[in-house]
């Protein structure tokens, strides 16, 4: 087992350093530190010696990848790749490009809002989508399914937006249930987060129903359930007992990938509600073109995503006797 | 003049593609068996015929021309050495068919069959006083959704936001359709070293998260291009097109990022086709790599190329809107349902509420991406009923 998740980690490290490299040619070859000194100083009126002046200040007046100048190691250490995107294997963010900011101390900090939204939405999330899908295959072949079915697919077509756009103006601003957006640190944050937690839940049903639906049908025409049936158990013993272990390797993949991405919250959700998240820091940072703090983010979404994947495949090894370390 | 975009082709050769599957499930083979399946399905084929009126809304917004520009005595304007003089505006079929739509404007708000503007103003009454009243419309009875802030017709504005919407449902897949076949085949078919790479490749791109990644490619590439609105001389290469169409990045690189999942089907799909008999026959009977890669590999991949044109389609749609939202969508001058939504957002907080805008955009996405969904879903079931529950 060890042995394994050592192999699957070391497996993962070209990728990293494939990623690292990709945003780096993205952001700094593709897009030079020229172009993002006049983004940031204003497009117009901005004098070569000001670009000069960002660039000697924010540590961007380097050759990009191989310093013609310098003699060894150095060659290779006194270029923006080395200095601005190699320190991000370790993690190490760097500062922000317009005010200066610790990124790292901010992630730090506004991941714990991220996750106060996206931890409950998660959980009840799956226990309601598990729960309204089993009902329909308890159900299945019959009108409640199929006008369940009908109903998941016809909500899975309305967009997020529509979702946060009505949910803030019906359970807000006409029934005033909620605060329609803001925060607040502590126990005071609760009255601010039911609302998009709802909200979210509410955009995911669709989908989720859907496809645990047909998990569940694919598991219930096989043959060991028929044999439970003959066995004579009744049907919600052989759907809520044996179905539902074996359903769960197929919604595992789908659930453990996304439980890194819990820390980095919800981009649209966030900006909604005002919610100062990760995902909100990101949009910001979009809005305002500042483009360390968005490779540092794209690189954290990366590193997430397949940290998320490790998680997987070590969830089956655990839950599928069937797969094997080698 | 005739005026051609790069997304305008697009939207071509998706009725192209169209043709070559409809031609090819009227002869014999995968697709023509799925396609018996399919037309048993009644709520399928309504499905098609909603989306093929969408498709044809789309076509008529995609052919365009300028017309000469026109003096006052109706003659034709010409420079000095006799080169006629075109209009900046290229307007399309359907600009064209619904022009009425497109100029009888109002002042600002007005609702679905008002016959009164959404905002007090000073009137003069014949005997001379003023009141603050609301006042007429122009066009009564002729806004079925009602005008937004600046008065156009919010219907003629959806409208015009169908094409934006098959674009990039449709064009996105179409762009990337011939890599990932590229790299599938080739990954799966020679294996070794070059399956190594392409995996790497793909594995790479994927583990960047879609949004961030569209997102960095949008920042990168700023507010280029053209986004709808007047055309300038500069713009146009070869006299008749405009091959720097924002919209056009815009689902290029919405391409790169979803390209990776149909690679991956194709590649694993290429290793089983393979070492199949007739492959390995004609392996043995001398035809070379690219004779059996074209004759019988890659007609057997169409059905997943189909399969994966229809089911990412709805999810294209709606990526859109949300980029359009953040601000790295298409331009506001390109008719875009996220535009709408965008601006509706603030119009809710009014009061009385401003509704229509919202509702325009909630029907014309829900009545695509609906259809798109259901028929999406019976396409796959017909073609390849093993991948249901995937």
């Amino acid at each position: 087992m060890l042995t394994y998740i050592i192999r699957r980690l070391l497996y993962a490290i070209p990728i990293i350093i494939g990623v690292n490299i990709l945003t780096a040619v993205l952001f700094f070859y593709v897009n030079t530190p020229e172009d993002m000194a006049r983004k940031i100083l204003g497009e117009k009126n901005v004098t070569p010696a000001a670009i000069e002046n960002w660039k000697q200040d924010h540590g961007y007046n380097l050759p990009t990848f191989v310093n013609t100048k310098e003699e060894g190691v150095q060659k290779v250490t006194q270029t923006i790749f080395f200095q601005k995107s190699v320190p991000l294997l370790w993690l190490d963010f760097g500062r922000s490009d317009r005010n200066n900011i610790d990124i790292s101390r901010e992630i730090r900090t506004r991941m714990w809002a991220s996750l106060a939204i996206s931890l409950p939405m998660f959980m009840a999330g799956i226990l309601i989508n598990l729960f309204l899908a089993m009902m329909l295959a308890y159900y299945r072949a019959t009108y409640i399914d199929l006008w369940g079915l009908v109903l998941a697919v016809a909500l899975m077509s309305v967009s997020t937006l529509f979702y946060i756009i009505g949910g803030q103006f019906i359970l807000g601003k006409l029934l005033k249930l909620f605060p329609i957006s803001g925060y607040d640190t502590g126990l005071d944050a609760l009255k601010f987060l039911i609302l998009p937690v709802v909200i979210g839940i509410a955009a995911s049903i669709g989908s989720g129903v859907r496809f645990y639906r047909t998990v569940f049908l694919e598991e219930i025409n096989k043959d060991y359930i028929r044999t439970a049936r003959a066995k004579g158990l009744t049907e919600g013993k052989v759907l809520f007992k044996h179905a539902m272990k074996n359903a769960m390797i197929p919604v595992l993949t789908n659930v453990v990938v996304s439980i890194p991405f819990l820390f980095y919250g919800s981009l649209i959700l966030e900006t909604f509600f005002a919610i100062p998240g990760l995902g909100n820091f990101t949009i910001d940072a979009i809005q305002s073109q500042d483009f360390a703090i968005v490779r540092s983010m794209v690189y954290l979404g990366s590193i997430l995503y397949i940290a998320g994947l490790i998680l997987t495949d070590i969830s089956y090894t655990l839950v599928d006797p069937r797969v094997r370390f080698e | 003049m005739p005026v051609i975009l790069a997304t305008d082709l697009i939207v071509y050769f998706i009725v192209a593609a169209i043709i070559y599957f409809a031609l090819a499930a009227r002869g014999e083979g995968t697709i023509a068996t799925a396609w018996r399946e399919l037309k048993k399905n009644r709520l399928a084929l309504a499905c098609m015929i909603i989306l093929g009126l969408y498709l044809g809304v789309a076509v008529l917004d995609s052919i365009r021309y300028r017309d000469p520009v026109v003096g006052e005595n109706g003659q034709v304007v010409k420079t000095t050495e006799g080169k006629t003089i075109w209009s900046p505006q290229a307007l399309s079929l359907l600009e064209r068919s619904l022009s009425g739509m497109m100029t009888n404007t109002e002042k600002t708000y007005s609702a679905p069959f008002a016959d009164r503007l959404f905002a007090k103003e000073a009137i003069e009454l014949p005997d001379g006083t003023t009141v603050r009243e609301y006042p007429k419309i122009k066009h009564p009875g002729s806004h079925w959704l009602g005008t937004d802030k600046v008065g156009s017709d919010v219907l003629f504005t959806a409208l015009k936001g169908v094409r934006t919407a098959i674009v990039i449902g449709a064009g996105t897949t179409l762009i990337i359709v011939p890599f990932a076949i590229f790299f599938g085949v080739v990954a799966g078919y020679f294996g070794g070293f070059i399956d190594d790479l392409v995996q790497y490749i793909y594995t790479t791109l994927a583990s960047i998260p879609g949004v961030l990644l569209i997102v960095a490619f949008m920042l990168l590439f700023g507010t280029t291009g053209f986004q709808g609105g007047l055309i300038t001389e500069a713009q146009i290469d070869f006299g008749v097109f405009i091959f720097n169409d924002r919209l056009f990045w815009l689902a290029l690189i919405l391409g790169i990022t979803s390209w990776t999942d149909l690679c991956r089907l194709i590649r694993g799909e290429t290793l089983k086709l393979r070492e199949l008999e007739y492959v390995q026959a004609s392996k043995a009977f001398g035809v070379g790599s690219l004779g059996i890669i074209y004759r019988h590999i890659v007609p057997n991949l169409m059905h997943l190329v189909l399969i994966t044109f229809v089911l990412q389609f709805s999810g294209l749609v709606l990526a859109e809107a949300i980029l359009s939202y953040i601000g790295i969508g298409v331009g506001p001058q390109m008719g875009s349902w996220g535009n709408m939504i965008n601006t509706a957002r603030l119009e809710l907080s009014r009061d009385p509420i401003v509704w229509w805008n919202l509702l325009a955009a909630f029907l014309f996405m829900f009545g695509l991406v609906l259809p798109a969904n259901i028929f999406g879903d019976a396409v796959r079931d017909a073609l390849d009923p093993r991948l249901r529950y995937r």
